[in-house]
């Protein structure tokens, strides 16, 4: 894409000396490749509680009865491990870490638009991350809401509430400011010869992810203080016999939560269309259709919230509605995947472990998607409202959607963030055994919501023993699979072997910077002249 | 505020008459809450709302003077919260 790589003689943004030392030469940088690192770390440290959690839960599960928690330690686990999952890892997740740290180099500037606003996100999302945990030590012990926070329970319960809510605000903020760096950032400090046009599709994804943080956050963040408000100044938003309406929570909160997803998954979409030109050796197959996509998933994301409200009471219209636009916005996820798939066709394929992560991914993504399908539509919808298929299905698609494209942007990018070269070996068998574990865990999920069983209850009955004991087995490997990740990149990057500049003959620009790159990546910002998956 | 490099100086008169502009909207949402409108309630409050915001837009916050992007910027979002909060009343209009 540049006429002129750069290299550098500077050292690079993990050893170069600033104004402080120590922890603080990361906690105070304003470079946008520390903070990256810094979400990381940190939404790395909350993904282990977050996954224990999960685990405990399946051994919960493992069989009828109470094994090893009762019901209010089983609703309290799976709020905060929702909380956890949703709040402080896949809604920060890919745009936090990736975008931070590949989005100036990749579009060929020194650095995001506002470094202090930046470093600012951060110490929010952890001011807030803690806010959230005090709820569990503090007050009437664990909040038990699940994360939705559905009134009128949340503003009834005994358990404490206000940290949770209140933490979940603060980090809303975090979202907002990062979104609104990136916006900026992307109209303003591309380099020069860069046209909208020849941005490569992680950037695209992440301005469109940008503008749903910027417009839908604000809307969680004034229903959550109504529910403080609710809960302390007794307002009567919700309550009904104060005049308020139940369903208005649901709307106000989906409203947010379902662009949320789309802030989790556009920007692994954006992974995953990076790593796949960059394996098959050949450009993007329908650059433009994709980034139409992208644009129309995030727009049309905006008007779909409904489909989570089907059962709650709403007007026939509102029903008819939400369940069409949200069988539209199907379409250009599918175009995506069409996509994927062609530009792997007639490709020579170089196998690498992040190449097995994005495939996977578009696997578990169409049975998410296909399963959102089945959920989306008014009938079906009756049958598995609350039931483990909804489980399942969103599993599939946060967790697998998100989880598969962080980790294959993880391992893609490896070389470049850390200047080393992870173990290819324990890399496939770490996702191989993920994998598994994935499917094995969720899969079932689906069949025992199809069965009846409802979810968020820690007991059931025997019926529904035999899916629960495969399920609970497939919770055991996928944490073997995650340890196994982990630990090799870890390890890899404290003592893995010296990587190349480009160790995957990619041709974006941040595959022009040395491994890892210097403090201001560019010595001399590159003037961009062709287009960003032009092999040719 | 990098538009052309200039700053565009907003005469006090401007600021007096959009300030007389922002009382007058506040006390007539104030005064339409006596007549009872029903459904269109919502309607009003938030139309008279949507009146101020654009003055502190587009005078205060000296959108009319900057580059014409962040006015689409602005009417792109306005367009997605109208258009978000008229489908939420698909739900409690035919309820
Ligand atoms: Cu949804």
């Amino acid at each position: 894409m540049s006429e002129n790589p750069t290299r550098s003689i500077e050292p690079s943004y993990l050893k170069y000396k600033g104004r402080y030392g120590g922890i603080f030469a990361w906690i105070f940088s304003t470079d946008h490749k520390r903070i990256g690192l810094l979400y990381l770390w940190s939404i790395m440290t909350f993904f282990i509680v977050g996954a224990i959690l999960g685990l405990l839960m399946k051994m919960e599960l493992i069989s009828p009865g109470k094994n090893i928690m009762g019901p209010q330690t089983y609703n309290g686990f799976f709020t905060l491990h929702g909380i956890i999952m949703i709040f402080l890892i896949v809604i920060p997740g890919l745009p936090a870490v990736f975008g931070n740290f590949f989005l100036p180099i990749m579009i060929g500037a020194k650095d995001v638009a506002f470094p202090r606003l930046n470093l600012t996100s951060w110490w929010l999302y952890m001011f807030g991350a803690l806010v959230v945990l005090t709820s569990q030590f503090t007050g009437g012990g664990p909040p038990d809401t699940g994360w939705t926070f559905y009134a009128p329970y949340s503003f009834q319960t005994p358990t404490n509430m206000l940290p949770a809510v209140t933490g979940a605000f603060i980090l809303g903020f975090s979202s907002i400011l990062t979104g609104l760096n990136f916006i900026v950032t992307i109209h303003r400090m591309r380099a020069p010869g860069m046209g909208w046009f020849k941005m490569p599709l992680f950037p695209w994804s992440l301005y469109a992810t940008g503008w749903i943080q910027l417009i839908a956050t604000p809307i969680v963040g004034v229903t959550l203080l109504m529910i403080i408000a609710e809960r302390t100044l007794n307002i009567g938003f919700f309550d009904p016999s104060l005049g308020g309406d139940p369903i208005l929570y649901q709307h106000l909160f989906w409203i947010y939560s379902h662009p949320a997803v789309y802030i989790m998954i556009l920007p692994a979409m954006g992974a995953i269309s990076e790593i796949i030109p960059t394996f098959a050796r050949k450009t993007i197959f329908g650059y433009k259709a994709i980034i139409a996509s992208t644009v129309a998933i995030a727009f049309v994301g905006y008007f779909v919230w409904g489909h989570h409200m089907f059962t709650s009471g709403m007007s026939g219209v509102a029903l008819y509605t939400f369940s069409i636009l949200t069988f539209l916005v199907a379409i250009p996820s599918a175009i995506k995947v069409f996509n994927w798939v062609s530009t792997m066709h007639k490709a020579s394929i170089n196998l690498q472990t992040p190449f097995y992560w994005a495939v996977s991914f578009i696997f578990v993504f169409m049975i998410g998607g296909f399963s959102g399908l089945v959920l989306g539509a008014l009938a079906t919808n009756v049958h598995l409202h609350d039931t483990h298929f909804v489980v399942a299905h969103f599993h599939f698609i946060v967790f697998g959607g998100t989880g598969f494209a962080f980790l294959g942007a993880m391992h893609y990018w490896f070389p470049k963030v850390f200047g080393r070269k992870y173990d290819a070996g324990w890399a496939n068998i770490g996702w191989l055994t993920f994998f598994i574990g994935f499917i094995t865990l969720y899969g079932p999920m689906f069949y025992l919501g199809i069965a009846g069983m409802p979810r968020r209850y820690y007991d059931y009955v025997e019926v529904f023993h035999g899916g629960n004991i495969i399920s609970s087995f497939g919770s055991i490997i996928l944490i073997a699979g995650i340890a196994i990740v982990i630990t090799n990149l870890v390890k890899s990057a404290i003592s893995g072997e010296k990587a190349d500049q480009n160790p995957w003959g990619g041709i974006t620009l941040e595959w022009k910077v040395p491994s890892p790159p210097p403090l201001e990546n560019f010595d001399e910002i590159p003037h961009v002249t062709r287009g960003p998956y032009d092999y040719s | 505020m990098e538009n052309n490099g200039k700053h565009h100086i907003v005469p006090y008169k401007t600021h007096i008459t959009v300030l007389l502009g922002l009382i007058i909207l506040t006390a007539l949402s104030v005064a339409v809450t006596s007549i009872e409108l029903g459904p269109l309630t919502v309607t009003v409050a938030l139309l008279l709302a949507t009146a101020k915001a654009l003055l502190v837009l587009i005078y205060f916050m000296h959108l009319r003077f900057d580059n014409i992007i962040y006015s689409i910027m602005v009417a792109f979002v306005m367009f997605s919260i109208i258009s978000i909060i008229v489908i939420t009343f698909l739900d409690y209009l035919f309820r």
